[in-house]
């Protein structure tokens, strides 16, 4: 792991819904080109942690920074809406659970993946059409259904559509809510491959949500553990999954071995 | 020899005069009057009235004779003349608790102090054509009987009995001093607060609350509604003038009033309660003040933190096209030329159609 | 501005019972203040207390209202729909304002000081001594996007407008050239989407640096908004789909002009047609100064007449 400073630095967030603490005084480091996978069962705090990560949820209490390429790192909720959701479609990405979410689903797969050029001033069709074509073919998509709407999708087409859209931009950042949930083994594991290979190929730094430890294990560098809101062991993918010291930790990986 | 459509302002001016003549109809028979409207079809002077925004049985009655019956037009007449009066000041806000109730009933209790008093309703007639009402005689002077007992001067609101035991929301009295809302003076805003919500629901129209009311009953943002009270009567009206610095009486308005108790689980900052849902008009307009009461609590659900996946519940679909005035001109003005617009699509669809036949012959080839 | 036998001297008896405009003064600044903060922000929607006008919603309430908060005894008045003098609303909206505030009326473009516009901008040019008054349906250019108001009004405030442009791909995609024909979406000076009413797409050249002030007038959605003299307003496009203007093979059959938008007049059930300026005043004018097109005198002429026909009744029967 490098000592320069981190790309993202969290500390002591937390978030309530009323009464109900969501998630509670979280704190971590996330290096560039690293992946950190968090776990746990629904529930456990997971999908708020991740909204509260990714400035679409603001935190009750605690700072979440980012390195930001003209600034460094900056507390994100200091800065301005509209700022915060330049990030948002730059140098981040938010790949959503369900691509209804993340997709236009009324508008072709080319536009889907151009839009994100657009919002930052492209205007040139040809070449806006020619990188989209080209980040279809990255995420192994059939050219000729560029003109089509994802409405008309599988499942798995329209989820390596989002990741087109996302990457469009070239972000630093990704962010994912259980990518391959809702697919079928066969597909998942189609585009966990896939995953896998972009994020080493782009040096993307990511963070992903997922309560399948399968899927931790093929992306995921580090991993941390969640429970009730609070992260109960962290450590390098191997470490925690192959000599689980949390009894939690050691629940979850055993019910996988039973499967 | 083609006739030109553009039509000048003679074809405009026959136009009216046409309508005139219409509008009387055939002449043989009396005119009617002003105020055989007024007193002979009450219900709909008070919807218009109501929608109309506008507190004037006579205005109301003219605007109903203009417009041949059509409500909306005459709600659209009514609403014209209003917004050219100049404003002396605000009136108190009513008292409906110290209403001089004609009607005025629970679905919640079965008894409760003043009891329940059915007033004028045709809510238990059986709807059969009454063949004596076509009667050439007409039903002369039908009377009621007088009740025993005069209706109890202290009759409570059911809400405020639910409010001793603290088991239905307070109505807070936030900003008491401050400006209401007046979408007649200024543009709706969002997130629309509940002063600007409810007036836009009073002069709303009947037939689109109901129906969205209809649709939080039928499941589409079901909020479990008791008619927790319906009151109909007269109100004073209260005005301070400048210039003696106390309230006095300027005149007593009818209005119905309908309080919806609904059922709320609660919330991370309010314990499980009855929340309200609030309906007021002129006059006598029970269903309109039944529906917007439904959907005047459906509207809260952004207040009260309950997920809002219903038309009912999402206030920009619903405040933005409530107004009758509003949707009539704008459904109708598709009645305008807009042959420079079709023209374009025109020119358009041709270019569109050539490019299209154009690949096809080249896949052919 | 010069006075001329043209111009219609108003309906002698005005309407008593109103205000003059009949809009009441507080009403009237209200809107002059609102306009000028339009002016200020060129291309940003300025909400507004409307008001209920004589007039249906839709109908031009917006483009009246702008207009009675800018009127004054002086000003003489040019009413159009469509491009033309004697459309039925036009018609309609210019017997208001004789009505109601008493001013001059005119067809003739350059005679005017306000013209009051749906759906066309004149093909005459106007001068800084002119304010042009458009009636405005939607003045949201994003609402067939993104329905929400909230929304709608955070994406003008960041100015994020990749959406719009997303639109425009999906044209090009599905059609092969953008698909809008009217209402085709601007900015305002470089900062501002704003849409320019359903004019023609034809006329949205004009309003780049057009030395009159043009302002915009939303009755049912309350929004007013402006393009201050010699402001930039530039079509969107792609670099390599350029924006353009509708063209016709013909030219007008009445005037014979060749660079006007032309209304196509179905002729008979057989398919014949013939196209004439939509502006009804340009048209009659290039005819008074000897221009002609391709149908024979004598058929234009009886075109004209019936065209012309109620119009100059009414104005006789006034004069008598």
């Amino acid at each position: 792991m490098n000592s320069a400073s981190p790309l993202l630095r969290v500390n002591n967030l937390s978030h309530a819904f009323g009464n109900l603490l969501a998630c509670s005084d979280i704190s971590f480091e996330l290096h560039s080109g690293e992946v950190l996978g968090v776990v746990g069962e629904s529930g456990s705090g997971k999908t708020t942690l991740l909204n509260c990560l990714s400035a679409r949820l603001m935190p009750t209490n605690g700072i979440v920074e980012y390195d930001l390429r003209d600034r460094g790192l900056t507390d994100i909720y200091a800065l301005s809406e509209p700022e915060r959701r330049f990030l948002l479609r730059t140098d981040w990405g938010v790949v959503m659970q369900n691509p209804r979410d993340g997709l236009r689903m009324g508008v072709s797969a080319g536009g889907n993946v151009g839009e994100r050029l657009m919002a930052v001033g492209a205007r040139h069709y040809g070449e806006i059409r020619g990188e989209a074509e080209s980040w279809l073919s990255k995420v192994e998509m059939d050219l000729g259904r560029i003109d089509d709407a994802p409405k008309h999708f599988s499942g798995g087409m329209q989820q390596r559509l989002q990741i087109a859209r996302n990457l469009v931009t070239k972000p630093r950042l990704i962010f994912m809510d259980e990518p391959t949930g809702g697919l079928d083994v066969s597909v998942q594991a189609r585009l966990l491959d896939l995953l896998r290979g972009l994020v080493r190929e782009l040096k993307l730094s990511a963070i992903i949500v997922t309560h399948d430890l399968a899927v931790a294990r093929l992306l995921a560098d580090r991993l941390m553990v969640m429970k009730d809101g609070k992260v109960v062991e962290t450590g390098l993918t191997d470490q925690v999954l192959d000599d689980p010291h949390h009894p939690y930790t050691q629940l979850l990986v055993s019910s996988v071995l039973q499967v | 020899m083609y006739v030109a459509v553009k039509g000048g302002e003679e074809a405009i001016l026959n136009a009216h005069k046409l309508i005139a003549e219409e509008r009387r109809g055939d002449t043989v028979l009396p005119e009617l009057s002003l105020d055989q409207i007024k007193e002979q079809m009450q219900l709909a002077v008070d919807r218009v009235m109501t929608e109309g925004s506008l507190y004037d049985r006579d205005l109301a009655a003219l605007a109903i004779k203009q417009a041949q019956g059509d409500l909306v037009e005459a709600i659209f007449l009514l609403r014209a003349y209003r917004t050219t009066l100049a404003r002396f000041g605000e009136t108190q806000p009513i008292d409906t608790a110290k209403m001089a109730v004609r009607r005025r009933i629970s679905a919640a209790y079965k008894d409760l102090p003043g009891g329940q008093v059915l007033g004028p309703s045709y809510d238990y007639t059986h709807r059969l054509l009454d063949f004596a009402l076509a009667a050439e005689e007409g039903v002369g002077a039908p009377q009621a009987t007088v009740a025993k007992e005069a209706v109890d001067e202290d009759m409570p609101r059911v809400t405020d009995i639910l409010n001793h035991e603290g088991l239905i929301e307070e109505e807070i009295a936030c900003d008491d001093d401050g400006p209401v809302a007046d979408l007649t003076r200024d543009p709706m805003e969002f997130p629309a607060d509940r002063d600007m919500r409810l007036q836009n629901l009073a002069r709303g129209d009947e037939g689109f609350l109901l129906a969205l009311g209809y649709s939080t009953q039928r499941g589409y943002g079901r909020n479990h509604p008791f008619a927790g009270e319906i009151r109909l009567g007269e109100v004073a009206v209260e005005f301070v003038p400048e210039e003696l610095g106390f309230a006095i009486e300027i005149g007593e308005v009818t209005v119905t009033e309908c309080q919806m108790i609904n059922q709320f689980a609660g919330s991370a900052e309010r314990p499980p309660q009855f929340t309200r849902g609030y309906g007021l008009a002129f006059g006598h307009c029970e269903r309109k003040t039944m529906a917007m009461a439904l959907v005047d609590r459906a509207l809260r659900a952004r207040e009260l933190d309950e997920s809002i996946e219903y038309p009912a519940q999402d206030e920009e679909f619903v405040l933005y096209h409530s107004d009758n005035v509003e949707a009539s001109g704008f459904v109708q003005h598709l009645k305008l030329p807009h042959y420079v617009d079709f023209q374009s699509e025109l020119q358009l669809i041709r270019s569109l159609r050539r490019r299209h036949d154009e690949d096809h012959l080249e896949a052919a080839e | 501005m010069q006075k001329s036998e043209n111009q219609i001297p108003a309906a002698p008896e005005t309407d008593e019972g109103y205000n003059f405009a009949y809009l009441d003064e507080q009403t009237k600044r209200m809107i002059r203040r609102c306009i000028l903060k339009a002016v200020a922000v060129p291309g940003y929607q300025v909400p507004f207390g409307g008001r209920e006008m004589p007039l249906p919603y839709g109908w031009g309430t917006g483009g009246m209202q702008v207009t009675a908060s800018i009127i004054g005894l002086d000003d003489t008045l040019k009413v159009i729909d469509q491009g033309a003098d004697d459309t039925t609303n036009a018609v309609n909206i210019r017997r208001f304002f004789a009505r109601t505030a008493a001013v001059d009326t005119t067809e003739v473009t350059d005679e005017a000081s306000i013209v009051q516009t749906r759906h066309r901008v004149p093909e005459d040019p106007m001068t800084e001594d002119q304010i042009l008054v458009y009636q405005v349906p939607q003045p949201e250019p994003l609402r067939s996007l993104e329905p929400r108001e909230i929304e709608c009004r955070k994406m003008h405030a960041y100015k994020e407008y990749g959406l719009m442009q997303v639109s425009l791909y999906e044209d090009i995609a599905r059609f092969g050239e953008i698909a809008t024909s009217y209402s085709y979406p601007v900015m305002v000076n470089d900062r501002y989407l704003m849409s320019p009413t359903p004019i023609p797409k034809f006329d949205n050249p004009k309003m780049d640096g057009f030395p009159a002030l043009q302002l915009f007038g939303a009755g049912r959605e309350k929004r007013i908004y402006a393009i201050p003299p010699y402001t930039k307003v530039k079509s969107l496009d792609f670099d390599d789909h350029p924006f353009q203007i509708q063209q016709w093979e013909q030219n007008c059959a009445l005037c014979g002009a060749e660079e006007t938008f032309l209304d196509e007049v179905i002729l008979d059930d057989r398919g014949g047609k013939m196209y004439v300026c939509s502006d009804s005043h340009f048209c009659a004018r290039r005819r008074e100064e000897g221009h002609s097109g391709s149908l024979p005198d004598s058929a234009a002429a009886a075109y004209a007449a019936a065209v012309g026909a109620q119009e100059q009744a009414v104005r006789g029967e006034r004069e008598q």
